[in-house]
């Protein structure tokens, strides 16, 4: 700062060569990941939506029973989506059953009860219910996620690598995809394969979803490869996949995870309409949407039946899209930090120490 | 130009035959159409797989099969189109000849509103990024992303619909109410506005008293039983909608802009009991086109009358005043024949329905109270739907905007020493609008896939219903006429939106010149 701070400078343009000093000597001598993981963790809204996010995943994967394989890890919440306890009857308002017993009271404290998001029509546990609808639901994105985020990587980048007749069988493909529509194809396959399972839904989605990535990669590959450090690394005798994958690739990582996050908020959303429409996960399977889909009709006498599952929908949506939206601005390559009134301040006390 | 566009097309049509293909085959041998006939034993039903197996043709394996029904598609280009029948045995074009109009219907008017607002508050989300009304503004986008539109519809139909019906039967506005929507106007206007602390206060002391009066006067008047706007009220509006547009489009030190302005809001007031006789012994859809005509030509005479020289502004700037002014005079009509609609037995005092396009017994009545049942029945489809699509126009029409105005022709503008608002509408907004425009296409085209759960949320009978029940009996022909056009859409639409950005902006070129 001391360079900037002669007397005879206007101080119009001190501040203005403040405001690089200060983005530059931010990311001196810093690797990318310490860059991007500086600036994720400066955009408050995103490490608040990721912190959130593990919460849930942690919390709604723990309170049922996980089979894997002949294992059996015991989950922290009573009742199982299969028990069927009896239905409560007192204290409920409107004459209504199986309210839930949830108390988030400032005075007496924080309190679950026996049926913490009330009981369905046949008394079982809504909390049971929903926990399992949304552990559904993030399997069903994760899935999506990497399958969409895989096939869209390796298509994009051939086809933008290698160019010519490649790239135009392949864009053709990516045309072809995106002519057919999503909803309706996925719910010719879901009303068959709602038996099959809701992976197999999830992997069928995933080979639907990834165009619009392998455009983005294709274009990032186009313009990356007629760079002077492409000609570099064949000088000395790369292969062309290692151009592909260790020089090019790892400049496009940051269009890679937005585009992967988006895609994610995005199949949440998709997989809930299949299932509210009855194409996605079937009963005796149970999602998100298809609770929603089953009560909406008692919203006015038990509105906590609808509002439960999508709570967990928007939250879920929500804290993806908020933590892809500070992954954007980590990586973005131009973004500098926000002048606040308190680096001006300090700019101005440092001149005047100076002066 | 010409040779581009037709290889498009050819290369589209190939897509297209491939992936009927494909979707073709993917559902035949994914449904079976017989299976639910062939588990009874019923003699009847036996009956019925011979006939249903002579007229889909069903012998003949899918593959071949789909070349079929391709022989009748390509029909089109000799002008016998033949899509199949359905199950039930009627044709498919003529089903989807009745949808098509209603799903256009709910998606054209959702996707223009969203278009419209959202950008607005994009614009203004970026020239004040940072506040506080940009972070409102991103923050909302973000949750209206991840808001599921089943789950909004349910929402509205409770709050919007039930219990606006049951508010419309005792209406009378609480202080409490009133004053809680005051606020709330108020910090939105403030906050819009920007700037310091004193401002801040001052435009948010304004927009509260409107707002308590608007209410307070809305209540005091019973206006929700009788709403119109009567000649006084249009005269203002015009005046305040003339003045706005002005200063927007070439700013208020533009005399003869402003004055042509004032005249045709001036005029606007002036047509009003001509327009009300009109209204009423012809209301049409052609007395409604030829009023519009008429506006645009008094628009150009008017520019003609103030001005010589640079008539352009002049004539565009009195043309949207006229026509939003001549909007006030339509809403204003419609807004009269809400007590009639309110008390007819179809109606019976619950004006916004849940459920359904529009009303069967009202479909003889007047035009007006035609046309105010079709309102009512797309507000709420085409506002759940038009929250869903908003956050998009808005994250896009603001990044559009903050890159635009990073760029270096902006500088150049403003150091030249133009004003902010010319800098702005000319050299900012329509860079901006260029990337928008090719976005809508594909928008739309979205918006009209994703239609089918609306269209069911709302018991709607367009395409995506027909898809739904194509899905749910294997009605192969059918399904096939949906996803067909669905697909065909999304072609045009991509053509479309190159074009249109080739056409806008001279740096692109589609054919190498």
């Amino acid at each position: 700062m001391k360079l900037f701070g002669r007397r005879e400078k206007p101080i119009g343009e001190i501040l203005s060569g403040g405001e690089s000093a200060i983005a530059n000597k931010e990311v001196e001598g810093l690797s990318l990941g310490q860059i991007v993981r500086r600036r994720f963790f400066r955009h408050r809204a995103a490490v608040v939506a990721l912190f959130l996010l593990s919460s849930v995943i942690v919390f709604v994967m723990t309170a049922l029973d996980t089979k894997i394989g002949p294992l059996r890890i015991p989950g922290w919440w009573r009742w199982t989506v299969e028990d069927i306890p009896d239905l409560r009857f007192e204290d409920c308002p409107g004459g209504t059953i199986g309210c839930p017993t949830l108390s988030v009271n400032p005075f007496s404290g924080f309190g679950m009860g026996t049926h913490p998001f009330g009981q369905d029509d046949i008394g079982r546990d809504y909390f049971a219910l929903v926990m399992n609808g949304a552990r559904r639901s993030l399997m069903i994105m994760f899935i999506i996620g990497f399958l969409a985020g895989f096939i869209g990587v390796v298509v994009g980048s051939i086809s933008g690598f290698y160019g010519g007749i490649v790239d135009a069988v392949l864009m053709r493909l990516v045309d072809f995809i995106q002519t057919v529509p999503i909803i309706i194809i996925a719910a010719v396959i879901g009303k068959t394969a709602g038996r099959v399972g809701p992976v197999f839904l999830a992997l069928f989605l995933g080979l639907l979803t990834w165009t619009g990535l392998a455009r983005l990669i294709r274009a990032q590959f186009l313009s990356l490869r007629e760079l002077e450090f492409v000609d570099a690394a064949r000088v000395a005798g790369a292969s062309n996949a290692r151009i592909a994958f260790k020089h090019i690739l790892p400049n496009a990582v940051g269009q890679i995870i937005v585009t992967v996050t988006l895609i994610m908020a995005g199949a949440i959303l998709t997989e809930t309409a299949l299932s509210y429409l009855g194409f996605g996960v079937v009963a005796p399977d149970v999602s998100l949407g298809l609770l929603i889909s089953e009560y909406q009709t008692s919203f006015t006498t038990r509105p906590w039946l609808f509002w439960w599952p999508g709570f967990f929908i928007i939250t879920i949506a929500l804290c993806v899209n908020f933590i892809g939206d500070g992954l954007r601005d980590a990586f973005d390559p131009r973004q500098r930090r926000r002048i606040t009134k308190k680096d001006r301040l300090q700019a101005k006390l440092q001149v005047k120490a100076g002066a | 130009m010409l040779g581009y566009i037709m290889r498009r097309i050819g290369v589209s049509i190939m897509i297209l035959f491939g992936s009927s293909f494909l979707v073709y085959n993917l559902a035949a041998y994914a449904s079976d159409p017989l299976a639910e006939l062939r588990l009874s034993a019923d003699d009847g039903a036996r009956q019925q797989i011979i006939a249903l197996t002579r007229d889909l043709q069903l012998d003949v394996p899918p593959p071949l099969r789909y070349f079929l029904w391709l022989k009748g598609i390509l029909g089109v280009f000799v002008g016998k189109l033949n899509m199949g029948m359905t199950r039930e045995a009627s044709s498919v074009q003529e089903e989807l000849a009745f949808a098509i109009p209603v799903t256009l219907r709910l998606v054209l008017a959702a996707s223009v509103t969203a278009l419209l607002v959202g950008i607005a508050f994009g614009i203004i989300s970026a020239l004040r990024q940072y506040s506080r009304f940009d972070y409102a503004m991103t923050f909302m986008a973000f949750v209206l992303f991840s808001l599921p539109i089943f789950w909004v519809a349910v929402l509205l139909k409770e709050f919007m619909a039930i219990q606006f019906n049951n508010f419309l039967s005792e209406p009378s506005i609480p202080l409490k109410w009133m004053f809680i929507f005051s606020c709330f106007t108020g910090v939105f206007w403030s906050s819009l506005f920007g700037g310091e602390r004193k401002r801040f206060w001052s435009v948010f002391a304004g927009a509260f008293a409107t707002g308590f009066v608007i209410l307070w006067a809305i209540d005091f008047t019973d206006w929700y039983l009788h709403p119109g706007l009567g000649p006084i009220l249009i005269g203002f509006l015009s005046v305040g909608i003339a003045i706005g547009v002005a200063s927007i489009s070439t700013g208020l030190t533009n005399i003869p802009a402003r004055n042509a302005a004032l005249t045709m809001a001036g005029l606007a007031v002036l047509w009003y009991y001509p327009a009300q006789w009109l209204f009423n012994n012809h209301g049409s859809y052609l007395v409604i086109l030829l009023m519009l005509a008429l506006i645009v030509g008094t628009g150009f005479i008017c520019a003609s009358l103030f001005s010589k020289v640079d008539r352009g502004p002049i004539a565009r700037t009195a043309i949207i005043t006229g026509v939003i002014s001549g909007f006030l005079l339509f809403v204003d009509r419609i807004m009269q024949s809400w007590q009639p609609y309110f008390i007819t037995d179809a109606v019976n005092g619950r004006p916004v329905p849940t459920y359904g396009q529009r009303k069967d017994q009202l479909v003889t009545a007047d035009f007006w109270l035609n046309n105010l049942d079709i309102i009512m029945h797309l507000i709420l489809p085409t506002f759940a739907l038009i929250l869903i699509s908003l956050a998009g126009w808005i994250r896009y029409s603001r990044g559009a905007l903050l890159e635009v105005l990073n760029q270096d022709y902006i500088r150049t503008a403003r150091a030249k020493g133009l004003n902010e608002r010319t800098v702005i509408t000319r050299h900012a907004l329509r860079n901006m609008m260029l990337p928008l425009s090719s976005l809508f296409v594909g928008e739309f085209v979205g918006l009209i896939g994703g239609a089918v759960i609306t269209e069911r949320v709302f018991g709607w009978s367009g395409m995506g219903t027909l898809g739904i029940r194509a899905i749910n009996s294997y009605d192969l022909n059918l399904l096939m006429g949906v996803t067909l056009l669905l697909s065909t859409l999304v072609v045009l639409g991509n053509l479309l939106a190159d074009l249109v950005y080739s056409a806008l902006d001279p740096r692109i070129r589609l054919v190498k010149e």
